[in-house]
């Protein structure tokens, strides 16, 4: 299952409710999200941790349009739209975490 | 001109994925040209706003990071970004595209206590 989150985990819970209901599968971290994976942040740890349990991506255009292309943490994969489009037709269902 | 008043223009929220930082920049742009005593505050995800090297081609969105570096044109140049926002990003002063002023929570608060005017977004 993919999991998509939009919003900044210094913000909101949305990426904190996902990584507690959500077991095991894909995440997909977009817009504001992508604050989620940058090293250096009081998040790093929660993310790294979680990545024992999932295969993290990160929607790079995000990235690049707030600056920090050059802060993904290690063990998150950058993908573009294309490849946004095919983690969700190789997964059986979404869940956007809004 | 009337007496002056302080107006604090808080930001709170990352670039673009609202529109709160693009239409409070707006306002500021205007207040500008009112001669008042105008500050901004960053803190929270607003800091972000200030992060240099945004690139937005790929969200087909505008890029209106460089408007900062403008306020100094417009004789706003009070712009304050708390200290622990910045750490708990893992952000400095030097990643920022802007000269500013930082300061602890506490002088954060000190500060929008002295205002007349406080503008949230």
């Amino acid at each position: 299952m993919l999991h998509i989150v939009n919003k900044s985990p210094l913000s909101s819970n949305a990426l904190d409710s996902c990584l507690r209901v959500a077991q095991s599968g894909e995440i997909l971290l977009i817009e504001d999200a992508v604050y989620g994976a940058t090293g250096g942040s009081a998040y790093e740890e929660k993310l790294r941790e979680a990545m024992g349990r999932f295969k993290v991506y990160v929607l790079q255009p995000d990235l690049e349009a707030r600056g920090l292309a050059d802060r993904l943490m290690d063990g998150v994969s950058p993908v573009d739209y294309s490849g946004f489009v095919e983690l969700a037709a190789n997964n059986k269902s979404c869940q956007s975490w809004l | 001109m009337s007496e002056m008043k302080k107006f604090m223009f808080v930001n709170r929220k990352a670039p673009y994925g609202t529109i709160y930082a693009l239409e409070s920049l707006e306002v500021v742009l205007i207040t500008a040209a009112f001669d008042q005593d105008v500050s901004l505050a960053f803190l929270d995800d607003g800091v972000y706003q200030l992060k240099k090297g945004q690139q937005t081609k790929g969200i087909e969105t505008k890029n209106f990071s460089p408007a900062y570096r403008a306020l100094e044109g417009y004789d706003i140049e009070k712009l304050y970004v708390e200290k622990e926002s910045l750490e708990a990003r893992g952000i400095v002063e030097e990643d920022l595209l802007v000269d500013v002023t930082v300061l602890t929570r506490a002088e954060m608060g000190a500060l929008m206590d002295e205002q007349d005017v406080v503008l949230s977004f």
